[in-house]
Parts: C-alpha cells; structure tokens; sequence
C-alpha cells in the first residue's frame, strides 16, 4: 500500500483524468492553457498569481509547478515569497474580519 | 572554488560521468537512454548534414570557476591551444567550406595567441566569426581593455554569458562581482558600437538557468533582458540565446550534491522533443579541443567522446570522412532536445 497520499509523480500525470471523462477533461485543459496565455495580464503576473493561490488551497502539486514554472520564467524569489505573503494576509485577513461578526454576536447576546 | 580537475573529483574524469549516465534510472530502465528515444522517434542514428560552423576550444583557461561550466574550466586549468594547433585549425577551416568559426573556451581571450589567431581568421573571410566572452574578462586586467576595439577591428561577433539581468542570480552561479564587471563590460562593448542598431556589430547574450530546470521561453527572456538592461543599464544587445544546462561536469557535479540528478534527468527526458532532433548543433558543427583533436560538439568534447571516424585529429580533418559519421551520443545528448532544444546559438525548435 502506498504510504503516502501525496505523489510528486502523480504531476505528470494529470493530463490522464481525461481519460476517464475525455469531453470534460478536455474542456477543462483548454480553459487552463487559455487562461494562462498572455493577455491583459502577462504569462508571467498570471503564474505569480498561480504561486499564490497554490498556497491558499495548500496544493502540493501547484506549488511544486508553479516554483518551477516561477524559475523558468526568471522570477526571484523575494517576489515569489512576498506573493505568498499577498496570500497569507488575506487568507488571515478573511479569518479575522469574521470576528467581527463574533464580535457583535458576543455583544448583543451579553447583558 | 576549484576545478573538479584540480580537486582531484572523481567526476573528473569523463570515464565516470559516462558511468553515471549508464546506470541507475537509465540502467534499470526507469528512462529510456538516449538511443533508446531517438529509436522510437526513428531518427537514429543521427547523421551530420553540411558543416557549418568550426568552433574551436581554445582552451580551458577561465577568471571565472563558474557553478554550472560542463568544461570544469578556471584558472587552475592549463590546457592551452599551441599556435601550431591554431594554425592547423586555420588550415583546415579554409577546406571545410564552413560558414562559421566560433571560439570558445575557458576564456578564449586568456589564450597568448589569442589575438593572432583572430588576426589571422579575419583573413579567411568567414561568415560569421564568433567570440564566446565570459565579459569579465574584458575588465580583469589593463591587457584586455582594448578587447572591444580589437573584436570591432576584425568584425567579431560577440556572444556573451550573462546569466541573469539582476546581480543576485548572476553572482550566485558565477561568483561575486561578476554580475558588476560583466554590466561595465556591456558598456564598453556598447561604447564601440556593439549592439547598437545600424551598427552592423553583433552582440548576443546567452541564458542559462540558475539552478536544475529548464530555461523559459527565450522571446519572453529575451524582451525581459532587454527591457531591464535598457532601464537600469542603457545597456543594449542583439539576440538573447536561451541554453539548457547539460548534466557534465561541475553542472552534473551540483546535480548529484544536491540529490537532483534523478529528477533533472527525468525533466530531461519528458521534455523530449523529436523536432529538436533535426536541428541539434552536432549536425552542422566540428569541435576541436586545445589539442586538435575532433568532437561532435563541446559537450562531447568535455566527455571525451571523440568523433566516429579513422580521423580524430585535426591534423587528419577530412570534410568528407565526417559527412558520413553517425553523431556519438549518451544521455546528456537530452539536454539539447528538451522542450524547444537547445544549441549554442539558443533554442532549435518552436
């Protein structure tokens, strides 16, 4: 059995979940690649905003892509670091603006 | 930091690059060999077609002990081309119908004769005749100062390494201060009218990654480079060509230290691109060491992987003998076909 969930080879292969729904795997890589393409954004703001979100949904394989894919494209990593810190903020700051509501319920149920 | 030669590392001798090449993941057939893919692909073997470009190897005397060089050149290196050599290698170019001289090294410049062989090429009248500068060179010493002048004179084309627009990346592969002295080279360089538009004077950088991937796309570095040297620099140059990192020498020796040797090879090997095949260097290119004898590129040549012919020599150089030989290959051979390939005038394929 294999002992970990996680496996860094399982990254290339996932251009194969296609083969178990080819119309949608298909529609959904094309959506990737086009959204990754040049446009108002470049290639290369697009794939520092891929780094981030990475670590947002905490996926092993995106942050293994897109710290290669960072490489490639000749990104340094002061930009990379502080993108996820762009992240971390406001993943915290989404945590702690609820309190807001914690706070006000806390408030108006004490006497 | 030393040469690999001169520390005496077993990665020294080509014998056990080669070794590492025909064992484990490709032993245990976790990935094809080289020969094995360009089976599949039915290309081999890979046969020349007209020669090109003659690039000699001057010699493997370097300022600079760069992290990544696949010659393991620096200063501790002494193996120097002779005049006799370099004049045998005049000889021969005039034969070969070669379009192109290209000079590397090491650093070319450090070779004595260094500037009576270009005085004497500029003669034979060459398309093309390239000078690979490491740039600081250029300024390690009042006796190379004038390099650019002299390099115009003759109507060099100059290539140029620089690793990476910003300081900390270049330093990091080729050692402090460089980035600093290869910028004031640029503008010395500049100052003489290469890379100037109109000029006529060509200047043409080259890419290579900081570490164990593959390079990005050489218009998009190409344009950053460009961008980014104009601003911070007033710095500007013709072409920029993106080259992979080939797993030979100090470059295969960081891969093994840093346990990415596996992986890289992997990254190699899924990168493979049959239409890079068709356009590999070894295809229109003769390498001659220091000591004249004959290679299918200078990777081989650092591999001490000789050409397939009676003649290895270049005392024995035979234009028609070498039209016929199959191109000797191992799996470093997938560095030059990975992704849009890789050559020493950049990328090969779209």
């Amino acid at each position: 059995m294999q002992k970990t969930y996680y496996d860094p080879k399982d990254l290339k292969d996932f251009g194969k979940i296609s083969e178990w729904d080819q119309e949608l795997g298909d529609k959904f890589f094309e959506y990737y690649g086009k959204v990754f393409e040049d446009g108002a954004l470049t290639a290369r703001e697009k794939s520092l905003i891929a780094l981030a979100v990475s670590h947002t949904v905490q996926c092993a394989y995106c942050i293994d892509a897109y710290t290669s894919d960072g490489l490639k494209r000749g990104l340094e990593r002061e930009e990379m670091m502080e993108a996820v810190h762009v992240a971390a903020a406001i993943k915290s700051g989404a945590t702690l603006v609820h309190s807001v509501q914690m706070m006000k319920k806390y408030d108006k149920l004490s006497m | 930091m030393k040469s690999l030669a001169k520390r005496k590392d077993s990665l020294a001798d080509p014998k056990n690059q080669l070794a590492l090449f025909n064992s484990g993941v490709f032993a245990n057939g976790e990935l094809p060999t080289f020969k094995q893919k360009v089976s599949e692909s039915n290309q081999y073997p890979i046969k020349p077609n007209k020669l090109e470009i003659f690039q000699v190897n001057l010699g493997y005397m370097c300022n600079q002990v760069c992290a990544h060089c696949h010659v393991d050149a620096g200063p501790d290196r002494k193996e120097i081309m002779t005049t006799e050599t370099m004049q045998l290698c005049l000889n021969k170019l005039k034969e070969s119908g070669a379009t192109t001289l290209d000079l590397t090294g090491g650093a070319p410049e450090m070779n004595p004769n260094f500037r009576w062989f270009v005085e004497e090429a500029s003669k034979i009248g060459v398309q093309d005749f390239i000078v690979r500068s490491n740039l600081t060179i250029l300024r390690a010493n009042k006796k190379y100062y004038d390099m650019p002048q002299f390099f115009k004179k003759h109507n060099v084309h100059v290539v140029s390494s620089l690793p990476f627009y910003k300081r900390g990346k270049t330093d990091k592969q080729r050692g402090n201060g460089v980035f600093d002295a290869s910028i004031k080279a640029l503008m010395e360089l500049n100052k003489v009218g290469y890379g100037i538009k109109g000029s006529g004077l060509k200047l043409d950088l080259v890419y290579n990654p900081s570490g164990a991937f593959l390079p990005g796309n050489q218009a998009e570095l190409e344009q950053e480079f460009k961008t980014a040297l104009k601003e911070d620099f007033n710095i500007t140059f013709n072409q920029l060509f993106s080259i992979t990192n080939l797993p030979i020498s100090r470059f295969l020796e960081f891969l093994v230290a840093s346990e990415n040797y596996e992986d890289y090879m992997d990254e190699l090997v899924d990168a493979y691109n049959p239409s890079a095949v068709e356009n590999v260097m070894c295809k229109n290119t003769i390498s001659i060491d220091w000591n004249g004898d004959l290679y299918d590129c200078d990777f081989n040549q650092q591999l001490d992987l000789k050409v397939a012919t009676k003649g290895k020599h270049i005392s024995e150089f035979d234009v028609d003998a070498l039209s016929k030989r199959q191109i000797v290959v191992s799996q470093h051979c997938y560095g030059c076909t990975a992704g849009a390939g890789s050559s020493c005038q950049g990328t090969i394929s779209d």
